[in-house]
């Protein structure tokens, strides 16, 4: 097969595609939302996924997610793409069982690429216990790929990205750094084992963080992707009116990606997640590159949870054994003062 | 002078870092034409101990690099 590098296809790569939280509220502004009193999540919190209440005990989770290459290899990047997409609607406390491909192909790119890609995808929906069941395709000059996915849900044990109460304590479940690697990656400036391994954590399916925390007395729940960390968290904060209070030095950041945060090799995306998110947070006396990390977009990021205090313990020994990076990050208090997230 | 007008990130940085690495300017002038790049050569800069001041002309940047 023909040698291909994806990534050279793509101007943007993974997540860091995604249109800026700030951009996209101005896109979606004046747009007529009709609503349906089984509608349980709509677009009015900016959360993960749409739920709707089919019946007393099964509620519809759908979402869609797609964007360009953020791997050379084809297969990796249509399993990365997929453990995307598959990934709100574990951010829900869902199980996904439908996904649709969506995806968009270069006229000349070889037919063996477009099928690994599929191949990737397909390998990560089985591998979440879902079907696929179709898709649709269209060229274009940049290759793309994603899902869309339906899974089901209890409506009373949907998780939302908003709900977190004073008490609670924050978990994250993979380390961050993605965006920093994989814009690093292009110009060769990461070494091989922490490219593969930031590889392996956006193929991991945030299942096992799922299951677990459908266990505990879980009050809010995001995937960390596009927005960064603070991105994600800040609305969490604002959607609930709460502080969340995280000590930066029990975030996983990924040494290699922190050291070229230092020397400034960061994606255009950090800075589209800083400019929405930086007026709710007040950095204390962290360092600027610690700071940059926590805006860093991920792909295929973690799981950040708000539990219950009295489940933290029992919660944190289960995440453990069952996720890439257990994190106990910080707590959440009354909302008292002029920000909604203080970094320590 | 490094000129890494038209090209996006991190090339910029590459490229400063490559002369920074190469002859270990006391001085060096860095030309961009995005924000962001601007914002990342700031970084690199003051990582290896250079003061930076920006000028703006037109959309485009100066940024003069000056050993601290």
């Amino acid at each position: 097969m023909e040698e291909i590098k994806l990534t050279k296809l793509a101007n943007c790569a993974g997540c860091g595609a995604k249109v800026g939280a700030g951009v996209l509220a101005t896109l979606l502004e004046d747009l007529q939302v009709h609503n349906d009193p089984n509608l349980l999540v709509g677009f009015d919190k900016s959360d993960d996924a749409s739920v709707y209440k089919v019946s007393e005990d099964m509620a519809l989770v759908q979402t869609v997610d797609f964007f360009p290459p953020i791997a050379d290899d084809p297969f990796t990047f249509g399993a990365i793409a997929a453990t995307n997409a598959l990934s709100d609607v574990y951010a829900m406390g869902g199980e996904p069982k439908l996904a649709l491909n969506i995806m968009a192909v270069p006229k000349d790119m070889p037919k063996e690429a477009v099928h690994e890609i599929l191949k990737g995808g397909y390998s990560k929906v089985y591998e979440a216990g879902a079907l696929i069941t179709g898709g649709h395709s269209i060229l274009d000059e940049e290759p793309k790929y994603g899902l869309a996915v339906t899974g089901f849900v209890h409506p009373e044990k949907l998780i939302r990205n908003s709900g977190t109460k004073p008490g609670d304590v924050l978990f994250l479940t993979k380390p961050l750094g993605m965006g920093i690697i994989t814009t690093a990656a292009k110009v060769d400036m990461v070494s091989k084992e922490t490219y593969d391994r930031a590889l392996e954590l956006m193929m991991t399916l945030n299942k096992n963080a799922r299951d677990a925390m459908v266990k505990y007395d879980v009050h809010a729940c995001t995937d960390v992707t596009g927005f960064g960390l603070l991105g994600h968290a800040s609305e969490m904060a604002t959607g609930s009116d709460v502080e969340l209070h995280i000590n930066v030095d029990d975030v996983d950041l990924i040494d290699e990606a922190l050291q070229l945060a230092t020397i400034g090799i960061l994606p255009e995306g950090m800075y589209r997640n800083r400019d929405f998110a930086e007026k709710y947070v007040d950095a204390g006396d962290v360092i600027l590159a610690k700071q940059d990390m926590l805006y860093d977009p991920q792909t295929s990021g973690g799981l950040l949870i708000a539990v219950d205090s009295k489940d933290a313990d029992a919660f944190y020994e289960e995440l453990k054994t069952s996720v890439p990076s257990a994190q106990r990050i910080g707590v959440v208090n009354e909302k008292k003062g002029e920000f909604y997230i203080y970094l320590h | 002078m490094v000129d890494a007008r038209g090209l996006s990130c991190p090339m910029p940085v590459v490229m400063v870092q490559k002369e920074v690495n190469a002859n270990k300017p006391s001085e060096l002038e860095v030309l961009v034409d995005a924000k962001v790049c601007v914002e990342n050569v700031t970084r690199y800069a003051t990582s290896q101990g250079y003061k930076v001041e920006v000028k703006e002309v037109d959309g485009e940047f100066s940024m003069m690099l000056k050993k601290a």
